[in-house]
């Protein structure tokens, strides 16, 4: 294995969240994005600042993924979704609730957790 | 500068040959195009060729001229990468520079071998047509993106898995006749909505099977065609492509596919007509919710109506507006990088009347093709006419 250099900007993010200072960029015209960002792709505006992610968010969509890529075979069946925290909106792993239970509007938090099958770190979305 | 000709087309049979190369594939096609398209192979100025996964699946980078040299050409020859669009993107190329006085005859075309690396690892390539960090570290594969955007789809306008399993139905029929499809077996509504789940709420009969195969099509000028005689009747009077941001979850809408509306917009002002003149469509269905997604894009249905085409009939090839007569990419098969022409191909071959389900649209003088690469990141729309 060769030795792999961080992602920047998106390790510092997942290193903020473990910290519990998880964050968003924002343009001045008030749209999200998760880093690594320099200019907003809906008004092209260069004006980013950092705004804390909101406590919850409300799921938007999710699956139950029986045939995943090898990097998560250990892990499937698993519940990929996609939370939107106001501004922004975060896809991640729902893990704390049965697959069966979750269900869009659920109100989630943001964690990193690991993926089961390379230990790597992976978003968690955890029922609030 | 009038529109570009299909003056011969070539599709391989799609389905498992995982011991054939990426090369012998489009050699096949493209040498079939070729011979069907009375052009003196001399006289091809470009190749445009799309791929999308040769590096993960051949160790194969630089696919351009490799495949060129496979067909005996000495061209200009550019590969195009824009996921499963990278056929899409090719012709786009052709039309452009044929139209501009550039060239008078290119090849184009495009293949994906697929098989020959297995299932779990198909999946991992496929993959990464979406965003690496924000999308597949979170476990996302391609059929779980589809799923995100089909329960979204449910909530926001209705529809059920049984609406999508009359898609599949539907086209598993209508390649029944086709030969080179991979899947010529009829199933039921109820062996669709029972099948195995891949990602919830799809299932193992809304999801394209993993395809080898390639498509190429040689394309002239209306001029070149004239002056050698060439019997090319259909052109390719309008094109289109579109764009939306790569991640999922930085879309306002999860059920639309804005990058396929701006596509169909631009591909119908080209070509000066509306989706009112269309006769028949060739649609991205990846999986069976991509075909709903793509006739509301594409105007032939209003939001949230699409999903009620296949159950009511509308879209066989029986009904108001056959969609997907080869079979789709559902029954067909889907060699990501050879899709787009395969679309092409079929619409040639239905308006010229050679195709087995051209009987659908015995009259039919405009066809659309709609090809999306990744969830809808990128789509090229054509339209295609009978001219003489
Ligand atoms: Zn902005």
């Amino acid at each position: 294995m060769t030795e792999k250099a961080p992602d920047g900007a998106y390790d510092a993010w997942l290193n903020a969240i473990e910290d519990g200072e998880g964050h968003y960029l924002e343009c001045e015209n008030d749209h999200g994005w998760l880093p690594p960002r320099r200019v907003c792709p809906v008004c092209s505006s260069r004006d980013l600042s950092e705004k804390s992610l909101p406590d919850s968010g409300e799921i938007a969509s999710h699956t139950t993924i029986t045939v995943p890529t090898p990097q998560f075979e250990d892990d499937a069946p698993y519940v990929t979704a996609i939370a939107d925290f106001g501004p922004v909106s975060v896809t991640g792993l729902v893990r704390g609730v049965d697959p069966e239970d979750v269900g869009i509007g659920d109100v989630v938090g943001v964690e990193v957790g690991e993926r089961e099958t390379t230990g790597d770190r992976a978003v968690v979305l955890r029922p609030r | 500068m009038s529109d570009p000709r299909v003056a011969g087309a070539g599709v391989t049979s799609f389905g498992k040959h995982p011991e054939r190369t990426g090369r012998d594939l489009f050699a096949e096609a493209g040498l079939e195009a070729l011979d069907a398209s009375g052009v003196d192979p001399d006289d091809v100025d470009a190749l445009y060729y799309g791929n999308f996964m040769g590096e993960l699946a051949e160790h194969q980078g630089h696919q351009g001229p490799l495949m060129a040299e496979a067909i005996g050409l000495d061209v200009p020859a550019t590969r195009l990468e824009a996921a499963c669009a990278s056929a899409g993107a090719a012709i786009r190329e052709a039309v452009k520079n044929l139209r501009n006085g550039e060239q008078d005859v290119a090849v184009v075309g495009g293949a994906e071998r697929m098989t020959n690396i297995g299932t779990a690892a198909a999946t991992d390539a496929l993959a990464i047509a979406a965003d690496d960090l924000y999308e597949i570290r979170a476990g996302m594969t391609f059929p779980g993106a589809y799923a995100l955007m089909a329960r979204s789809y449910f909530e926001q306008y209705g529809g059920e898995h049984e609406d999508l399993a009359h898609i599949a139905v539907k086209n598993h029929e209508h390649a029944l006749v086709n030969e080179h499809a991979q899947i010529r077996k009829e199933i039921t509504v109820e062996e669709a909505v029972d099948a195995p789940t891949i990602a919830s709420p799809l299932g193992l009969y809304d999801s394209c099977p993993i395809t080898d195969g390639a498509a190429a099509a040689v394309l002239t000028t209306a001029e070149y065609a004239e002056e050698h005689g060439l019997d090319a009747p259909v052109a390719v009077t309008g094109t289109g492509q579109g764009g939306d941001n790569l991640a999922l979850q930085d879309r306002p809408h999860l059920a639309q596919t804005p990058a396929a509306d701006k596509a169909a917009d631009e591909a119908y002002a080209d070509a000066g007509v509306g989706p009112d003149d269309v006769d028949f469509a060739e649609v991205h269905d990846c999986f069976t919710i991509a075909e709903v997604l793509a006739i509301e894009s594409l105007g032939l249905y209003d939001r949230g109506e699409g999903i009620h085409a296949a159950t009511n009939g509308e879209t066989d090839r029986h009904g108001e507006l056959p969609v997907n007569l080869s079979g789709g990419l559902k029954a067909k098969g889907h060699p990501v990088g050879a899709t787009g022409v395969a679309q092409l191909a079929t619409i040639a071959w239905v308006l010229d009347g050679s195709h087995p389900r051209a009987d659908a649209v015995p009259d039919g003088t405009v066809g659309v093709a709609h090809n999306a690469g990744g969830t809808v990141a990128s789509t090229t729309v054509h339209v295609l006419e009978v001219r003489e």
